[in-house]
């Protein structure tokens, strides 16, 4: 098999058989700051093998919508997934579309994620569809003008070369640009993957549910599917920022010594940015969701800096 | 090679065709159904032979251009399919096909059926006023069926005038017609009188001649009369009030092609009468765009009236096209002609694909209003089971209109970002930052754009009916169902296809800056869009489409792996223990947009009103009254008050009318004096 098909089935793998780790290990973690032991780092993978065997009930008002779905979510995020560079500077499937085509293609899964909601005509549903499409829409200014910011310095908005030019001066983190730049990613990634104190993945109180809502009528290997795609994504947006604004280690090719090393790393500033955001959990309450545009607010007005001081420096 | 003026020419006589026939059925009024299906037919003949007649225009190596004298000095009636007519032809043609189809189940209900022939008679008016608008040449000619497509359209609007709000919408949209007329009128002799000819082919780089002041001031008027057609913010309130009072296929034209005769003329000021201009007026453009793409979908956000909602969303995709415009102007300005190109080719391409997707969507909705007799979204849902074709093509327009990939709203979307990002690099001072800002906002727009378009397809389509309406909606006639399919499907091709599709820009991007660019838009044997070089990024939804093929299918995979037992039943959606959820239970429109209405409230300064009766105890409610309204910010702060004012001046001016034929012919004798005097000076 040639290189190509091999880099694309490696990182086929990685990003399917690794984001459940980052969400165990982000689990675990919080466990332990909460002084709880927690249900160890692997639980996420016996979770989906267990829904993945399960039966499922289908809502009797939902349409087939409700179920293709799943399907979409899937293929949208782990697609997502293939365009961003992991362990190598050239992702496998980087020419198919930039960082547009990540965050639009991340938008195509939630535009149906929205509508499974929807479809079952419970309220529950719709007020999950409702608060992640107003929460989705308020991030997206920030999100994009500090990836603009990103693409402008390296003059593309294909991920690998991005990730080549940060590649070429590993010290660029350092430029008030591209902090700004990293502080108003980091404020989108928690708003994107529904942490605290924004949306909090383990509560079940209508109140203040968003994810949750929107998929409490999935079972079975339905579920399974979502949970995973909702760990996908978060490994895709951390992956963007991690090897974005700190490519260190990035190997040029997949193929060589340097590989094994560069997987360490990279699974390294992985877990370093989880623990980051779990400490930001655990430290924080979580907002009521008519304070969340001020904190979005704040990412935007971030982006905006960032993007004026590539013009000043 | 195409007979394309012999095309051209035949096209023009099916739709005369269909006007006589039309007015002839009416006269008669023998037959009125079939006769209709008659007149529907020539119209999709005539759309058919316009298309051709477009291809020959976009293929032939020179302008083909014909005329006649009228005997009238300075008019002649004058025709020329250069490349940018013949590309708003062919978007013309292509939703005329498609509504003409749609038109043969359609003809003969509801606001129609009181004279379908004359309804189409107007109908095939409006395509011919509108083909003529496109090829005209002469700027009398042009004012002329500019002026036709104004009446087409005004009695179309009304056509059900028995109701009073299509008679308001329609008198609203007439009066400010008039006004962009008027602001038209001047405009153009501005430029005309720099020429010394009306013809247009003299106008091609007339700014040249033109003193700063005057071209400065033409170009406001042409900018801002065309952007009442194409309904820019703050011209736009008669959009969302003509459009949805009208039947639902002249909706579809409206909104896809009839306001596009103001970008028309936009692409033909900007790009072809003037030459570089100065900052500012991109700049203007520019912001024009990005206040009517987010405040036209913030708008949108807020309505429950289905029609009226989509009606909003063509003010957002007018703005999302001027943000190519400006851009092209501003690149222009600064002396980058290949970036010049690619904005102007994002912005003539979200001006096809807008055309596209929101006719398929007004049809949509003409559909579901056929189906259960109500705008009001409230009282749909559970549609995609009673009318599961519609629902498909509704989807698919929502997705579209999303921006979201692999469709053809994605893909100008994408070229408009990508112009946007290279701005940034090419321009110098502070103008650059004007940019990536206006990126951000048009990644706001589209997001909320998706937030609406959840709305609208969940809510209609999704769960349980909410009316005895729409509990026995049926699915529309298969004609209908044609006319979006060729939408819909039209859709699909321009998202997978556009590499093969961008080539038609070369023409009008080789006139207006001198570059052919679309060579350089491709890349990979045409699997590959890029923006200019391959360097600064690509996309190919070609490829996106076939692996969300591919990757969707890979769970089918973990299946099988495991074995599973396929246990799958189907049960009651959660009702929280109390038995029998119902459409009760249901989000609404009103309740999916309301933390957006309180975020945005500055805006929208939204009221409500809550009456409850209660019995016993304040948790006994016996009846309950909830109402909700926001303010309509333009209406009631710009409008009302010049409203007023030129009420006041006209009563005031009324004692000048008193009665007395005496006082009148002083008027007259004054009048001759003060005229003789000027002359003298003179």
């Amino acid at each position: 098999m040639s290189q190509p098909a091999l880099a694309l089935i490696a990182q086929v793998a990685l990003v399917l058989f690794l984001s459940p780790l980052i969400t165990g290990f982000s689990r675990t973690l919080k466990a332990r700051l909460q002084t709880r032991r927690g249900p160890g780092i692997l639980q996420p993978y016996r979770d989906l093998r267990k829904l993945l065997q399960k039966g499922m009930v289908i809502p009797d008002t939902a349409s087939w919508i409700f179920a293709a779905t799943p399907y979409i979510l899937f293929a949208t995020t782990l697609l997502a997934g293939l365009m961003i560079p992991t362990i190598s500077a050239q992702a496998p499937l980087s020419l198919l579309g930039g960082v547009l085509a990540v965050v639009y293609l991340l938008a195509l899964g939630r535009f149906f994620l929205a509508l499974g909601g929807l479809d079952t005509g419970s309220s529950f549903g719709g007020l999950g569809s409702s608060r992640e499409m107003t929460i989705a829409a308020i991030a997206e200014p920030a999100l994009m003008l500090a990836v603009f910011t990103v693409a402008i310095a390296a003059g593309s908005t294909n991920l690998s070369t991005v990730a080549q030019s940060a590649l070429g001066q590993s010290w660029r983190f350092l430029a008030p640009s591209q902090m700004l730049a990293f502080a108003a990613l980091f404020i989108v990634l928690i708003a994107e993957t529904g942490r605290i104190p924004v949306d909090n993945p383990a509560t079940h109180l209508e109140l203040t549910m968003i994810h949750e809502a929107m998929i409490l009528e999935y079972s079975g290997p339905y579920l399974a599917l979502i949970e995973w795609s909702a760990a996908m994504k978060q490994l895709v947006l951390m992956t963007l920022l991690v090897n974005v604004f700190f490519p260190f280690g990035l190997s040029a090719g997949w193929w060589q010594p340097s590989t094994l090393v560069s997987l360490v790393l990279f699974i390294g500033k992985l877990l370093l940015l989880a623990a980051a955001v779990v400490l930001v959990e655990t430290s924080n309450a979580k907002l009521r969701i008519f304070r969340v545009p001020e904190l979005l607010a704040v990412a935007f007005v971030l982006s905006a800096l960032a993007l004026i001081s590539t013009f000043l420096f | 090679m195409l007979p394309t003026r012999e095309l051209y020419i035949a096209g023009l006589v099916a739709y005369t065709l269909g006007i006589a026939a039309g007015l002839a059925g009416h006269v008669t009024g023998m037959a009125r159904s079939w006769i209709a299906r008659a007149i529907c037919f020539l119209s999709l003949v005539g759309a058919l032979l316009e298309f051709g007649a477009a291809i020959g225009g976009l293929l032939a190596s020179g302008d083909l251009s014909w005329s006649l004298a009228s005997g009238i000095p300075y008019l002649n009636y004058g025709v020329r399919l250069d490349p940018l007519s013949a590309y708003f032809i062919l978007a013309l043609s292509l939703l005329a096909a498609s509504v003409s189809v749609y038109s043969f189940g359609y003809v003969g209900h509801h606001s129609t059926r009181k004279s379908p022939a004359l309804f189409c008679a107007f109908l095939n008016l409006l395509l011919l006023a509108l083909t003529l608008v496109f090829t005209a040449a002469n700027i009398l000619f042009f004012l002329i069926a500019w002026e036709l497509t104004a009446v087409a359209a005004y009695f179309l609007i009304v056509f059900d005038h028995e109701s009073a709000e299509s008679r308001k919408g329609g008198l609203l949209y007439f009066l400010m017609a008039r006004g962009g007329t008027g602001m038209l009128f001047v405009g153009f002799l501005l430029l005309a009188t720099a020429a010394g000819s009306l013809e247009f082919s003299a106008l091609h780089g007339v700014s040249r001649q033109l003193s700063p002041m005057v071209g400065a001031g033409a170009f406001l008027l042409l900018f801002f009369g065309f952007g009442v057609k194409a309904g820019i913010i703050p011209l736009h309130i008669w959009l969302p009030a003509a459009h949805p009072v009208a039947p639902s296929n002249v909706s579809a034209l409206m909104s896809g092609i009839v306001i596009k005769a103001g970008i028309y003329g936009m692409a033909r000021v900007f790009f072809d009468f003037y030459g570089a201009l100065p900052v500012w007026a991109g700049l203007t453009v520019l912001v024009v765009g990005v206040v009517s793409a987010l405040l036209g979908v913030l708008y949108a956000l807020m309505e429950h009236d289905l029609k009226r909602l989509l009606a909003y969303h063509s003010v957002e995709n007018i703005g999302i096209i001027l943000m190519g415009f400006g851009s092209a102007l501003l690149f222009r300005s600064f002396g980058h002609p290949q970036l010049a190109a690619l904005a102007l080719i994002a912005g003539l391409f979200h001006t096809l694909n807008h055309g596209v997707f929101k006719c398929l969507l007004f049809l949509g909705a003409g559909s579901v209003l056929h189906a259960t007799q109500t705008r009001n979204m409230e009282q749909m849902g559970g549609l995609i089971r009673r009318m599961p074709s519609t629902a498909l093509y509704f989807l698919i327009g929502a997705i579209a209109i999303s921006g979201l990939p692999p469709l053809n709203g994605f893909v100008s979307e994408w070229f408009t970002y990508q112009a946007l990002l290279a701005g940034f690099g090419a321009t110098p001072d502070l103008t650059r930052v004007a940019f990536p800002i206006a990126g951000a906002l048009l990644a706001l727009t589209a997001a909320l754009a998706a937030a609406c378009f959840v709305k609208a397809f969940g809510i209609t389509f999704l769960a349980l009916p909410r009316s005895e309406e729409a509990e026995h909606a049926r699915e529309v006639s298969f004609s209908m169902r044609s006319g979006m399919a060729i939408l819909a499907l039209a859709c699909v091709l321009l998202g997978l296809g556009a590499t093969w599709f961008l080539p038609v820009f070369d023409a009008i991007t080789n006139r207006a800056f001198g570059v052919a660019i679309s060579g350089d838009l491709v890349a990979g044997n045409g699997f590959l869009l890029t923006a200019g070089s391959a360097m600064r990024g690509t996309v190919s939804t070609v490829a996106i489409a076939l692996a969300l093929m591919v990757l969707g299918s890979f769970p089918l995979l973990f299946w099988f792996v495991w074995k599973r037992k396929s246990v799958q039943v189907s049960g009651p959606t959660w009702d929280c223990g109390q038995p029998g959820l119902t459409a009760q239970n249901e989000y609404t429109a009103t309740a999916f947009s309301k933390p957006l209405r309180m975020i945005f409230a500055a805006l929208f300064r939204p009221r409500r009103e809550i009456q409850a009766e209660y019995e016993v105890s304040a948790y006994y409610p016996k009846s309950f009254h909830f109402e909700s309204e926001i303010e309509p910010t333009f209406e009631a702060h710009v409008y009302g008050p010049l409203r007023t004012a030129v009420l006041s001046i006209s009563s005031r001016m009324r004692r000048l009318q008193t009665g007395s034929i005496h006082l009148y012919l002083a008027y007259v004798f004054v009048t001759l004096i003060l005229l003789l005097l000027f002359g003298v000076r003179g």
